[in-house]
């Protein structure tokens, strides 16, 4: 297994990088990277589950509208996710975050993220193989 | 960034004449050890910003600028309607109408001292700060529309302050023309429980003693004086603002071709003033701008509330209010004619000169007060808007200092503990639901925020009246 998340420096905020074996498993790893802007993912536990589906027209765009869906529902819900399973079907999207309530005490959450840009947004294929999905958060 | 491609206009002022596609000049206002240290991103982004059609006079760079997303931080731009000028999301930022409020405390140094400690501890149970906090106040749908009509005005409406905090907040606390139509449900939904909450990352409310006076007359006019106390509050339009932000930044790039707009950054997304989106954007900014005025002045009523518990002889009147993630419409004499621009500032404060009719009575003769947060170690500055501020930069100044270092690097560099007792040693006491929070705001991941105001002050941008220096900070 090669799938890994990491961040990578700007300026005033932060990027978020998932690497896989194909784009779907990419996505999975850039939101546990989102996550872990926030909180170590480790320490959330994958209790409930939400559904998301979005759809772009090209595959940067789906990663951005996929991150900002999981910053949506993280606002509204008031939760935290660390486990995705992601499905692509061209230019749709469908997900599972599964995650718990947010707990201030548990999680020590350090940032909220406001959005996702199109700052150092790429989605594609290396020439290891492995896909790259990564963009900039504004937090 | 490499400063040969830059020519020197005037003191603290540099210019990149405008070529290929660019239709007016970049103008940079910094130091040269500002210049030198700033990313080459921001010139790049202000050069794009250059480009972009219905552009008026120049490009502008304020000296605390970085790398944004399409505008730098710290850029200001005015685009003309009747030109084919446009509006730009990215221009704007996801924090919309983020910005600085400083309230007077009528209290000196020495009332504050013996409670600093309860203070501190008061002030963090009572003003919700951080991710995961939720404001008392709930709006059904009736109420959500009048906030986002009324702004600061509503709030005071609702009893959270008094008629005469409105006249020291810019628009009087109420921006006009505000849409709530194009708000949508989505952002209404993460701005449910969010009312009168600081947020997190830069956000911050101090209580500060006036520590030094550069400028007699006009701190007298602004009721400051050595050894004064005030709460400084810095905050924006929460979830609500943020999710206006991501929607239409999402549309402004789906729609670009359709306007005819070839952008170099897909985040220069923008549409022409004069779309059905362009509109739409503008009435739902302008309805975001009221949530943050009517945020800060809520959480205003909250700092209030605990003074008046703890000391009862405070009175917190308002000094000013300032917005500094805004698109807002000014008129401004450009080349010896009064023209009508949609002035957008990214990172940047407007900074009215003397004399100026948007200012109340009190404030007319000295100049708009600006207000410029530091990092919680080490001070925030109160300037005064000058005369000769409009013909350089359409009325404006910077924002802040502006981060050194990135979030990441701090979280390594630092422990927020060790920052917290770094701080608690030299009399500043930090509260934050979050230690790697303060790791990832700690005063050395930031500009030096003297260098940025004296570079402001040299420039002809605004002039330093006080310098306000943290005895509490409340982080997000």
């Amino acid at each position: 297994m090669n799938d890994r998340w990491e961040h990578f420096e700007h300026g005033a905020d932060i990027g978020v990088r998932g690497r896989g074996a194909t784009k779907a498993r990419a996505f999975e790893q850039a939101a546990l990277a989102l996550t872990a802007v926030i909180a170590d993912p480790a320490s959330v536990e994958p209790r409930d589950g939400v559904e998301i589906a979005c759809e772009a027209v090209d595959d940067e765009q789906l990663l951005v509208g996929w991150l900002n869906a999981l910053i949506y529902e993280m606002a509204v819900r008031h939760m935290l996710f660390s486990r995705f399973r992601v499905a692509i079907d061209g230019p749709r999207l469908h997900a599972t975050a599964e995650g718990e309530t947010l707990s201030v005490a548990r999680h020590r959450p350090a940032v909220e993220v406001k959005g996702a840009t199109f700052t150092a947004l790429r989605v594609g294929q290396e020439a290891d193989g492995l896909w790259t999905a990564q963009t900039v958060v504004d937090v | 960034m490499d400063m040969q491609q830059l020519k020197e206009v005037g003191p603290c002022r540099w210019e990149l004449g405008a070529t290929g596609a660019m239709r007016v000049p970049v103008r940079i206002y910094a130091s040269g050890s500002l210049l030198r240290e700033m990313d080459d991103k921001a010139l790049e982004q202000a050069v794009n910003v250059a480009a972009l059609p219905g552009i008026v006079g120049a490009s502008h760079v304020m000296p605390d600028a970085h790398w944004g997303y399409g505008f730098p931080i710290g850029g200001v731009a005015a685009f003309d309607a009747d030109a084919g000028g446009v509006v730009s999301a990215g221009g704007v930022g996801f924090d919309v109408s983020c910005g600085v409020r400083c309230l007077h405390t009528g209290l000196r140094r020495e009332h504050i001292l013996g409670v600093q400690q309860r203070l501190a501890e008061a002030l963090f149970a009572h003003v919700p700060a951080g991710l995961g906090s939720t404001g008392a106040i709930r709006l059904n749908a009736g109420q959500m529309h009048t906030m986002l009509t009324g702004g600061a005005k509503w709030a005071v409406a609702c009893g959270w302050g008094s008629e005469a905090d409105l006249d020291r907040i810019e628009e009087r606390g109420q921006m006009l023309h505000a849409k709530p139509g194009f708000v949508s449900e989505q952002a209404r939904k993460r701005q449910r429980d969010e009312m009168g909450t600081l947020g997190s990352g830069n956000h911050y409310l101090e209580v500060q003693e006036v520590t030094r006076i550069f400028d007699e007359a006009t701190a007298g006019s602004y009721g400051l004086a050595l050894g004064d106390i005030v709460v400084m509050i810095h905050c924006g339009s929460r979830g609500l603002g943020h999710q206006i932000g991501t929607e239409f930044l999402r549309r402004m790039v789906e729609e670009a071709p359709r306007h005819g707009l070839t952008l170099p950054d897909r985040e220069l997304a923008c549409a022409p003033i004069r779309s059905d989106l362009g509109q739409e954007y503008l009435g739902a900014m302008r309805a975001a701008i009221n949530c943050a005025l009517a945020n800060r002045q809520i959480l205003t009523h909250l700092v209030r509330q605990v003074f008046a518990d703890l000391l009862p002889a405070a009175r917190l009147s308002l000094l000013y209010d300032v917005s500094h993630n805004t698109c807002k419409v000014e008129e401004h004499c450009v080349d010896g004619r009064l023209r009508s621009l949609h002035v957008h500032r990214k990172g940047a404060t407007r900074a009215f000169g003397p004399g100026h009719p948007e200012l109340p009575e009190a404030l007319r003769a000295a100049g708009q007060p600006v207000l410029i947060g530091g990092s919680m170690g080490t001070g925030s500055y109160v300037l005064a808007g000058t005369s000769g501020s409009e013909s350089l930069a359409f009325s404006s100044a910077c924002h802040g200092a502006g981060r050194a270092m990135s979030r990441h690097q701090a979280m390594k560099t630092w422990t927020g503990r060790a920052v917290q007792d770094d701080l608690a040693s030299r009399g500043i006491l930090v509260r934050s639901p979050s230690s790697r929070g303060i790791a990832e705001e700690a005063p050395g991941a930031y500009k030096d925020v003297t260098a940025v105001v004296d570079a402001a002050e040299t420039a002809g941008l605004s002039r330093k009246v006080a310098r306000l220096e943290p005895l509490v900070c409340i982080k997000g």
